[in-house]
């Protein structure tokens, strides 16, 4: 008998052989199932390798990667581009500074990465040495960002303002130039692609569509009945229609309706038929947040004398929002992934340059593997660490949580 | 206090009060005064209307017919009448109701800064006070979430008096708590019904309403059965419905 008082260790971990013994060896069959396994694994990753090394023919992609990061944007108007990289990677490595974990594993990732692709030796001409030195500068300019941000002065609230002042800055004025200013002269989106309008749309519609969305939710549990029905209108009207319609919708039937002067540019009217969209799906995932919050927490605040608007800001949303932060962020990588669609309404985003570069060459045509591939790899990357941030965020929501 | 109440103006005055839900006529015409300082204990079987009957008078549940006058001010459909009522009455709860996103001396704190306008140095130095009072000021950076029921509904009295409340409602506050916790509930609030709080209390806790209560009430299906001193009550109820319930809730 053991005394109850006695603290038994927990049993040790089983070490590495044990450890194989009982999950990969325990019976024939599974020494047999681990043994054919670990011959198919060999085999496969043998022939993607020799593929990807010797096989595959990367010259769609080596031949014109700026194609794939700006599209047609003017090769003589490029240091415009380079500039606006080169303050995202500051704020970027700020960011990382100020938000430690969330950021810090697509910080590093870019930095390296820039690194890499500066000092790659690629037989291209439009890979000039100054494109290579402003890649080479941004893993610094990361970490000097970093080691700013990491400074006890400078707080979250601080790094959101300049991204958004650098986000108005080069949306509003350094890429697409000014008339009234020579030195940047103007340059039609019709002129921008590739990852740039990618992510344009991806985070435009992600920062716009998320509190149109609360606004949304919050609207169809209001007690006014306009608000209420203009909401319910609007999300039930919207998630019944496929998101290829109301990109028709923004940019054919939109156009015809307005005055010729008046022209929306078209990758606005992108964006804002992403943003109507997402805003939708956002609005009904932020409500089913918002219902999971007990009637108690609304009557416990009430009680204390809140206002309306203060039981909604500072106790329901706050909860409700982080019971969602999954459902969001799966709705805002499906968002990203969908940008593509707006090929059909002809702009030239990551999917469409890369079906431009496959019809430059006629050899080109049969490359098709090596060009998704490529596409593919880099839509991966951004929602993996979405996906990345999000749990992160989860974990330090959690603390002292039920 | 008991027998010697002065003839003042009631702090809050019940007249006739009804309230429906759907067709369950849930008050049936309560009349009630409670006088500044005096602990009133209302018990009675479960849907005998008592809960929603002290929620009527912060206005979480509407009465539809009656008058009910808290402080000099009437609950009516007034919104700036109903703030400034709540801010007048604090209020605990059966589920205690703390705010799991907020720590301990943010869910006391909150309510000061943003309704009675305080800063945040003189709200917390207020929260510490009253978590010194409640007995539990080392727990001022948990979250609810990490403590115990009794603990939480400490913090749950604290952060209600923290509003410098003329009038405590208590719903059931020790309905939800292990045995072992219940006293150090009722420990908290004895000590603010003698320090001279005004309090409406909703409980089974006969000690506590001997020990302390001014008055007693027995409600039954939407009714006052009877009321009196808690001497009368238990030494000699008039009405056989409160023996019967006063019989069940004493010899389980």
């Amino acid at each position: 008998m053991s005394d109850a008082s006695e603290i038994l260790a927990p049993p040790s971990p089983p070490g590495f052989y044990e450890w194989l013994r009982k999950n990969l060896f325990s019976n024939w069959f599974n020494a047999l199932l681990t043994i054919f396994s670990l011959v198919f694994l060999y085999l496969a990753l043998v022939n993607v390798i020799r593929w990807m090394f010797f096989t595959a023919d990367w010259r769609p992609v080596t031949g014109s990667p700026l194609l794939f990061l700006i599209g047609q944007y003017p090769r003589d108007q490029l240091w415009r581009p380079g500039l606006s990289l080169l303050i995202c990677a500051l704020l970027i490595g700020m960011s990382w500074g100020v938000w430690e974990r969330y950021v810090k594993a697509f910080a590093i990732f870019l930095g390296i990465l820039l690194g890499v692709l500066a000092l790659i030796p690629l037989e291209t001409p439009t890979i000039t040495l100054v494109v290579r030195a402003v890649f080479l500068v941004c893993p610094f300019l990361i970490f000097g960002g970093f080691w700013v941000g990491r400074r006890s002065g400078v707080q979250g609230r601080h790094v959101t303002t300049l991204w958004l002042i650098a986000a108005i800055f080069i949306l509003l004025v350094l890429l697409p130039g000014l008339s009234s200013i020579p030195a940047l002269p103007v340059v039609p989106t019709t002129a921008w692609g590739g990852l740039l309008v990618t992510l344009l749309l991806a985070i435009g519609g992600i920062v716009l569509s998320f509190p149109i969305g609360v606004l949304l939710a919050l609207g169809r549990r209001s007690s006014l009945p306009v608000v209420k029905l203009f909401s319910i209108l609007f999300i039930e009207v919207v998630r019944g229609v496929p998101l290829v319609t109301i990109l028709f919708m923004f940019s054919i039937i939109l156009t015809l309706f307005m005055p010729a002067e008046s022209r929306i540019d078209r990758i606005l009217r992108a964006l804002m038929a992403m943003v109507f969209f997402s805003a939708a799906y956002t609005a009904e995932n932020v409500r089913g947040g918002l219902q999971a919050i007990p009637e108690g927490q609304v009557e416990a605040a009430k009680a204390l004398g809140l206002s309306g608007l203060q039981i909604t800001s500072f106790i329901v949303l706050p909860q409700a929002l982080r019971l969602v932060i999954p459902n969001i962020v799966g709705q805002f990588i499906s968002l990203f992934k969908d940008t593509t669609l707006v090929i059909i309404v002809g702009i030239n985003d990551l999917l469409g340059i890369g079906n431009a570069v496959l019809n430059l060459q006629p050899d080109f045509v049969r490359l098709q593997m090596e060009v998704y591939l490529f596409i593919t790899a880099i839509f991966w990357v951004f929602s993996y660490f979405m996906s990345y941030a999000s749990l992160e965020l989860e974990k330090a929501l959690g603390v002292g949580e039920r | 206090m008991g027998e010697n109440q002065e003839k003042n103006e009631p702090i809050i005055l019940c007249k006739d009060v009804h309230k429906w839900f759907d067709d369950f006529h849930a008050l049936r015409g309560i009349s009630m005064e409670v006088q500044l300082r005096e602990v009133v204990v209302i018990f009675g079987p479960s849907g005998s209307g008592k809960s929603t009957f002290i929620r009527t008078l912060n206005r979480l549940e509407e009465h539809q017919r009656g008058q009910i006058i808290v402080d000099g001010i009437e609950l009516s459909h007034d919104v700036r009448n109903i703030e400034r009522i709540r801010m007048e009455t604090g209020m605990v709860f059966q589920q205690f109701n703390l705010f799991p996103h907020l720590s301990v001396l943010q869910n006391i704190t909150l309510a000061p800064i943003w309704v009675r306008k305080w800063t945040k140095d003189q709200a917390e130095e207020v929260a510490m006070q009253l978590l010194e009072r409640v007995g539990i000021p080392e727990q001022a950076r948990k979250f609810p979430g990490q403590l115990s029921g009794g603990q939480q509904q400490r913090v749950a009295i604290a952060r209600a008096l923290a509003m410098q409340p003329k009038i405590m409602l208590f719903d059931e506050p020790t309905s939800a708590l292990d045995p072992e916790m219940i006293k150090e509930v009722l420990d908290v609030m004895i000590e603010l019904a003698r320090s001279g709080m005004t309090m409406l209390v909703v409980t089974h806790e006969m000690g506590f309403a001997r020990g302390v209560a001014d008055r007693m009430y027995f409600f039954d299906e939407g009714l006052i059965v009877e009321s009196g001193s808690p001497d009368d009550i238990f030494n000699n109820p008039r009405e056989d419905r409160t023996k019967l319930f006063l019989s069940q809730i004493l010899h389980h």
